[in-house]
Order: C-alpha cells, then structure tokens, then sequence
C-alpha cells in the first residue's frame, strides 16, 4: 500500500515531536498574562534557577478555574479575587496569595460618541455610554474582566443585559479577539491595560477613561489542592508560587516592559 | 490590504530564516495531522467498505448518521474528549490532556466519519459497476472487497487527503484538548488563532500562509508518487 508507506514515510519525519519536560509544571493561567508577554519573559528566567519548566494553558479566568476545578493544573494565576477566594474556601485551592497588579482602561473611537474621553470615573463613563446608546463590547464570557466589568455596571445601577444585540455587544471571546470586534465597529471596550499596550491592532482607538480606583486589577496565584488532585505536582507548583511571590520574581515581573511601559506591578506581601 | 503584502513579506521572511519556532510548530501539525489522518483511514475505510458491500437492516440510518457526522463540528469533538481525557474524567489517570496525543484523538474522531462516509461512496459506486464481473467470477466477500479498494486506491488517496485537510485546518479540537501550550501543544491553527488575538494580524496571516502552502506541498507530494505510480503501471 503506497499510502500507508507515504503516510508512515510522514510521521517518521514528524516523530520528534517535543515531549514533556523532565521537570514541569501546568499553569492555568488567564489570557492577558500570557498575550501581553510576561511569561516569555519571566518564565525562562524561572526555569534557570530552578530546573522547572513552566507550561501554560491560557484561557479567561472562568474557564481557567473550571479547569483547575477538574485537577487539570497545578497552579492557578487568574485575576478575580472574589471567585479566587472562593475557589480556595471550596476546597479547590490551597491558598491563595497576591502576586501583582495593574489596572483596567476604557478604549474607544476618536469620534467619541458617548463624550467620556479624559474621564477617570468608570460609573460616570457607563452612564454616559448607556444613556446615549453608544456602542459598548463586552467579553461576556465569564472572564476576570468580564466579572470585573459586570461589578462596575452594577455600581453605576445599571443592567446592560437587556440591551445584548443592540448597543450592548457580548462577544464571549477573549480580550484581544473583543477588542478586535471593538476596533472593528468602532465600539467602547473594557480591557486590562497590559493587553491593551501590547494589543498589535489598535487602529485609531485610544484610551478614553482610566485612573478610577474601582478599575483595579490584582493578580492572585494559587496552588492546586494536591490532597483533592492527587496529579497536582505540589513541590514544583509551590516553587513556582513561592518564587513569584520572592524578591528575585517580584523584580523580574516589575522589570517587564512593552514600549517603555511597564505592565505588571508586584505586590505580594 | 496593506497588511496582506505584509503578510506576504513575514511568511517568506520566516520561512527564509528557518524560523525555529515556526518550524516547532509546523512539526507537531504534521505530526498530530498525520497521524490522525491514519488512523481514521484505519478505522473508517474497512468502516466504509463494509457499509458499502453489505446490506443489513438498519443500513440507511446508518449511511445517515455516518454523513450526518461529517459536519462534526471540532468545537463539540475537542470538549467531548476534553471530559473524557481530563483529571477528573473516566480516562483523567492516563495523563493524556494537553499532550500531541489528546489532539490526535480529537482529530481521529472528526475526521473518521468523513474517511468512512466519503469511501462508503467511493466503493458502493465502484461495487455497483463491477457487479456483473464480480458475479461471473463468483468472487468471495473478502475477494471482492479487495479488488475495489485497489482499483479505487486513487480515489480513497483523495478521501485521505480530505480528511487531512479537515484534520490540518481545524482549530476548535485542538485548542481545548492541547492548550496551545508553547513548544508542547502549539500548532499552526492554534498559533493562528493566538496571534489574531494579539492583535498581530499580519503575523497571524502569515502563518496562514505557511499553512497554505504545507498543505500544497503534502498535495504535491501524494499527486506526483500517483503519477509516478500509474506511469510505471503503463510502462
């Protein structure tokens, strides 16, 4: 059969595929960590001191924890601390620690239909977006940012649901495919400032409302519970968790840049 | 429109410079594609042979049901072994999630009904035609069975090649059971979707490209061994 020959022929060339490290771990880890760079960065610095190699899942936070809930990871590094706290209370999660931080950003169009360019007050900013109507996409995908955003309409006492499909868009896709939409109708969206510095298709967009309190953005890391997931690699996992939370990590995630801007700042206590 | 020229120029740029992440990347596609592409022709051709040279009762709901999953969509396949293959699923203990071997899996499965349905066609056609020489020569099952898959290898080597393309071009299987994980799970469809996200779309376009063009040279290379093949048949 000369099909099989050409086919056997194929994988032969295609065999040496990368197997798993000797030493590694699985990090179930948000989105904007992992597109704005930082691990490409502080990951290999990591793996020589210690030996570990470091793999990531990168999906939104909702998706991250349901993973980790299924023991498909050993550390968890998401951002929504209530869910966070949860996930530890439950049982899943051993403890939880803080490891940086930055802050959430409004981008939208020039033409600035809702008139919030140059604000600093989120609930001013969905007001304004919600009474005239303008544009807004939203992850709607039960994301860090999306908890985070839904948390900020509800401050301002408004309910966008309603208005899904009109000028309430949800796009239940990660940050950088809804900014891609946003761009793309010229639509107001929420996003992290990291994923927004590091976004490669920002068109004429800018950001329009920042500085808020409210709009704060804290990182959390957890190691999977190893008395619940016996497949959790506990030691490995801890030395990633106590290395990030050490002087050496802190200072390798505050050393991270993308145009002269830093993204993440460390704060772990 | 610009960002296809420049597109253009980062596709030849990687592919000139050996990049050696792209070719990581084109190495486990290849490898994961492949290898789901045989072992869907080892499950589903004797799965189409047999539908198409026997008659059972049920036979129609099952022509059904195997067309009907051609248009699996990856999305479903990926999270239906997703379940199964995670910690907390029934084969969570083989350690098989994010690993090529999930994504061959997962692949395996989509394309299966496709090698099946679409050489269930390809031989019933061909069974049909022969039936009278078959008869005269009162071949056996087994007999008959092999003299379609020979005389149809060329058409089933088509078959092949559309569940190839389908394997190589799908993104939704992959992702969930492979994780995109870089320098592990990452292939040109995940790293595809990974770059649009960034926002890097020229890039994510170039990648494209090269998938393009992957896909061209395995077509090549099939198309020239059949003519290299059916030229010494008529020597």
């Amino acid at each position: 059969m000369r099909l099989s020959t050409l086919l056997a022929a194929g994988l032969l060339f295609a065999m040496s595929s990368p197997l798993w490290a000797e030493r590694s771990i699985l990090v179930q880890s948000t989105t904007s960590t992992a597109n704005s760079g930082l691990y490409d960065h502080i990951l290999p610095i990591f793996a020589k001191a210690t030996g570990i190699t470091v793999n990531v899942v990168a999906v939104g936070t909702g998706q991250a924890i349901r993973n980790a809930q299924n023991c498909d990871g050993d550390v968890l590094l998401v951002h929504a601390k209530a869910a966070e706290e949860a996930f530890v209370q439950e049982g899943y999660g051993v403890s939880r620690a803080d490891v940086m931080y930055n802050d959430f950003v409004f981008v939208g169009p020039p033409s600035d239909p809702a008139g919030i360019a140059g604000g600093s007050d989120a609930a001013v900013a969905l007001t304004a977006i919600a009474e005239t109507e303008a544009l807004f996409v939203s992850r709607g995908d039960d994301s860090g940012t999306h908890k985070k955003e839904m948390a900020l309409w509800a401050s301002a006492d408004i309910d966008p649901t309603g208005a899904s499909g009109t000028w309430y868009r949800e796009t239940g896709s990660g940050m950088g495919a809804t900014l891609n939409v946003g761009v793309g109708m010229s639509g107001y969206v929420m996003t992290d400032r990291a994923t927004w510095i590091s976004f490669g298709n920002k068109g004429d967009f800018g950001i329009v409302v920042e500085g808020d309190p409210a709009l704060f953005n804290q990182y959390g890391v957890i190691l999977v519970n190893p008395s619940r997931c016996p497949s959790v690699k506990a030691e490995d996992g801890q030395a990633f968790i106590d290395w990030l939370v050490s002087a050496d990590g802190q200072s390798a995630i505050g050393a991270y840049t993308r145009d002269g801007q830093q993204l993440f700042f460390p704060n772990a206590q | 429109m610009q960002s296809i020229s420049e597109a253009l120029g980062l596709a030849l740029g990687l592919v000139i410079s050996a990049d050696a992440d792209l070719f990581e990347i084109v190495r486990l596609s290849l490898y994961v594609s492949l290898s789901a592409t045989v072992l869907a022709c080892a499950f589903g051709l004797p799965l189409g042979a047999l539908l198409a040279t026997t008659r059972f009762r049920g036979r129609g709901v099952a022509l059904v049901i195997v067309n009907a999953l051609m248009g699996l969509p990856p999305v479903v396949v990926g999270l239906f072994v997703y379940l199964y293959l995670s910690r907390s699923g029934p084969l969570g203990f083989l350690g098989l999630l994010y690993t090529p071997t999930a994504m061959i899996i997962a692949q395996t499965l989509l394309i299966t009904p496709i090698v099946a349905a679409l050489s269930r066609q390809v031989l019933e056609d061909m069974d049909r035609e022969y039936a009278e020489q078959f008869r005269s020569f009162a071949l056996g099952w087994v007999q008959r069975v092999q003299a379609l898959v020979w005389d149809g290898r060329y058409a089933l080597l088509t078959v092949a090649l559309a569940g190839f393309g389908r394997a190589v071009a799908e993104v939704g299987a992959v992702i969930i059971v492979g994780g995109n994980i870089d320098h592990l799970t990452r292939v040109m469809t995940t790293a595809i979707a990974l770059e649009t996200s960034k926002g890097e779309l020229a890039l994510a376009l170039a990648l494209g490209m090269v998938l393009m063009t992957l896909a061209l040279v395995v077509n090549a290379l099939v198309y020239s061994v059949r003519a290299t093949a059916t030229r010494s048949a008529y020597a």
